[in-house]
């Protein structure tokens, strides 16, 4: 009985969520709506006993993913006025587009049928004897392994790729080398002086002179006898 | 070396254990400050602190209204009008000091041909109001009733020295 | 007695008394936290620290409680009311809420749940949602600027810590955190996995920005960061949920690498010392270092704060994750799994 009513508790709390998510005016509010959503999703996967999806669902989506998401949209200086520019003249296309998405949804849950024994799967996420933790560990890593490496595979190449993209190599800017900073001993000095000693006893102290760095010589390849550059 | 040294170093974290040290032996040690209100620190003879004005020991005030101190005063803090009195003697009929002026260089003491005015020991005057900075002559001879003591002994050992 | 603790009202009074039996001492501890601190600093700075209110200063958290119960609270014009509001309390309820399944002794805990690490480590995933909202809800400058330092250094700090976390549940084998305690029965794991300790040291500096990763609140350049805006009670709840989570991560400390409640050696002498004051001498170490470290180094820079956090403490973990992992198989170590 108490399952039950956490159960209708926490889906009616999830679907109202998202259905801020999408309606509430400030996208920061939206983000906060999204977290409770998946706050609530996680109570879920909690009462159909899959505790290590609920706790990884809060580690990797509220804990990292959506801190992301709302990182970017506080910082979005979002114009409502603009926003709303338009409304009436896009709206019928607006209308249209929804219309066939609805439609579309409609067929979809219209033709949709369950197998016979699914409502007796329902909650059992896992097989008997092996906690849940084990059992998507064998799944992932065992059965299904080159599926994930696959997969693991397909985002590592998306990762470089985003790098590849996003960063400009700048020759110009200069870029500290703590390493070499802290191994520096011989520029700067820790003497102990002299009360009332002067120039005279200690000398000027300079950095140690650094034989000058090679030009760059500009490579002509095979063009070495060609006589004017 | 030196390369393999440098590393083997901060991977063992020997500055960082270095510097704790040194914090955990400060740790021990004996402090360096003491409770203000229940204990305090020496001060010298010639601390400057709040003004008095002096008298002589039949009561007399010392203040001839010579006006050198008001002469001197850097921040121009002091104000005296003076009138003969009714024995014929030359005394001030109004002593202020703006403390808010002040900047306690002691020049008015030293100005002083008969040490009426002195900076005395006192260094705990805060108000609550800066009218109650605004000093008169009453309130500067009470100063110098209240600490008459500490103001004798603290001339007496600036004496050699003047 | 039984049968009334088997019906559900029973239940209930029994969790809300072992709940209350847990959080009372810890709150009474976060307010002499806040005293032990400011004594430790004061003697590292060659100070006496506080000792008028009480004798040696004792009364002084309860003279401080009251002196913020008594401020106003101020929200600012164009803050967002809800949210500004509700910021310290998720704060300080997330540091409280992740006490359930603290074990403070074998079988003392309030849940003893399957995956009690990965809960620990969720919720303290979750302390930087406090932060930002109420950075965010400041409308200020200097809040939301703390704020978003505070949620990319968290962030960058919890994967390195994550490591640290799983190499630790290979030497174990349960996510439970009864059984990381019992499994550090013959040696601590600070031993065999010290490297691991001094990142997880760290991690959980930078994780409860503590000093040298206090950016998010540093004072020098942001006034005072993420609680600018805040006074009062709401304030208080920032400071009281900041010292509880460093109580928290302590205690995560202890569980993972000092060995929770066990005695250092299981001998005659350390055994007459029960197991729950193990533990909270254990936790009171790590709260030492905790304002040593304070007192000792200053405040990192910011990109050299990332560069530690992503060039250092993550491929260094990672690589021992590996070599434990590899230890582990090599000799025959692998814990036995039920």
């Amino acid at each position: 009985m108490i399952a039950a009513a956490a159960f209708y508790l926490f889906a009616a709390v999830l679907i109202a969520s998202a259905v801020m998510v999408v309606t509430s005016r400030n996208p920061v509010h939206s983000v906060l709506f999204l977290i409770l959503a998946f706050f609530n999703a996680a109570a879920l996967f909690l009462l159909a006993g899959a505790e290590f999806l609920a706790m990884i669902l809060v580690i990797v989506y509220v804990g990292a993913v959506a801190v992301l998401f709302l990182f970017v949209v506080m910082m979005l200086d979002v114009d409502f006025s603009a926003l709303r520019e338009g409304f009436q003249r896009y709206a019928p296309v607006g209308g249209a587009v929804g219309l066939v998405l609805f439609a579309e949804l409609v067929f979809v849950f219209g033709s949709w049928s369950f197998a016979d024994d699914v409502g007796g799967l329902r909650l059992n996420p896992t097989p008997e004897g092996v906690d849940n933790t084990r059992a998507i560990g064998r799944i992932l890593y065992t059965d299904h392994v080159w599926l994930f490496q696959l997969s693991g595979l397909i985002l590592l190449v998306a990762m470089i790729g985003a790098i590849v993209l996003t960063l400009r190599g700048r020759p110009a800017s200069k870029r500290q080398d703590i390493g070499a900073q802290v191994a520096r001993s011989g520029s700067v000095n820790l003497r102990q002086v002299r009360p009332g000693a002067g120039l005279g006893e200690i000398g000027i102290e300079r950095p140690p002179v650094e034989a000058p760095k090679p030009v760059k010589q500009v490579e002509h390849h095979g063009h070495d006898h060609g006589g004017h550059h | 070396m030196p390369m393999l040294d440098r590393v083997a170093r901060s991977l063992l974290l020997t500055e960082i254990v270095s510097g704790m040290a040194l914090t955990l032996g400060q740790f021990f040690k004996p402090k360096a400050t003491i409770n203000y209100p229940h204990e305090r620190s020496p001060l010298s003879a010639r601390f400057k602190g709040e003004h008095a004005l002096r008298r002589y020991p039949n009561g007399e005030e010392r203040c001839i209204a010579c006006k050198l101190c008001e002469a001197i005063c850097p921040a121009q803090a002091i104000t005296i009008e003076a009138e003969p009195r009714d024995d014929g003697s030359r005394r001030t009929t109004r002593y202020d000091i703006d403390m808010t002026k002040c900047i306690y260089c002691g020049m008015c003491e030293e100005a002083c041909p008969v040490d009426a005015i002195v900076e005395g020991p006192n260094l705990e005057f805060a108000t609550e109001t800066r009218e109650e900075l605004l000093y008169d002559k009453a309130k500067l001879l009470a100063n110098g009733d209240r600490w008459e003591a500490m103001l004798a002994a603290r001339l007496e050992l600036d004496a050699p020295y003047r | 007695m039984e049968a009334f603790l088997a019906t559900p009202v029973g239940i209930l009074a029994l969790t809300v008394a072992q709940a209350m039996a847990l959080l009372v001492p810890l709150l009474i501890g976060v307010a002499y936290l806040t005293w032990a601190e400011r004594k430790i600093l004061g003697a590292m700075q060659m100070r006496k620290g506080p000792n008028v209110v009480g004798p040696f200063g004792l009364l002084q958290p309860f003279a401080d409680a009251l002196k913020m119960l008594m401020k106003e609270t101020i929200i600012p014009s164009g803050a967002s009311r809800a949210l500004f509001l509700m910021a310290p309390m998720i704060t300080f309820m997330l540091a409280m809420l992740a006490w359930a399944v603290i074990p403070v002794n074998d079988g003392w805990a309030i849940a003893d749940i399957n995956v009690g690490i990965l809960y620990l480590f969720a919720i303290s995933s979750l302390g930087v949602y406090g932060i930002i909202i109420a950075g965010w809800a400041s409308n200020s400058k200097y809040a939301f600027l703390g704020a978003l330092r505070s949620a990319a250094q968290m962030v960058s700090y919890e994967v390195s810590m994550g490591f640290v976390i799983v190499t630790v549940l290979l030497c174990v084998g349960s996510l439970n955190l009864t059984e990381i305690v019992r499994a550090q029965s013959t040696v601590w794991f600070i031993i065999p996995l010290f490297p691991m300790f001094v990142i997880m040291f760290i991690s959980a500096l930078a994780e409860t920005n503590r000093a040298p990763f206090d950016l998010p609140e540093g004072e020098s350049e942001l006034v005072a960061g993420f609680f600018v805006e805040y006074s009062s009670m709401s304030f208080a709840l920032f400071f009281l949920g900041e010292y509880a989570n460093m109580i928290l991560m302590s205690a995560l400390i202890t569980i993972l690498f000092l060995g929770g409640w066990l005695p250092p050696m299981a001998m005659e002498p350390f055994t007459w010392i029960p197991g729950p004051v193990w533990f909270i001498l254990k936790i009171c170490f790590c709260l030492f270092v905790f304002v040593w470290v304070r007192a000792t180094f200053p405040r990192y820079r910011y990109d050299q704060l990332m560069r530690l956090g992503w060039k250092v403490f993550l491929p260094f973990s990672l690589v021992w994750l590996i070599i434990t992992a590899a230890a582990l198989k090599i000799f025959g170590w692998l814990p036995a799994v039920g």
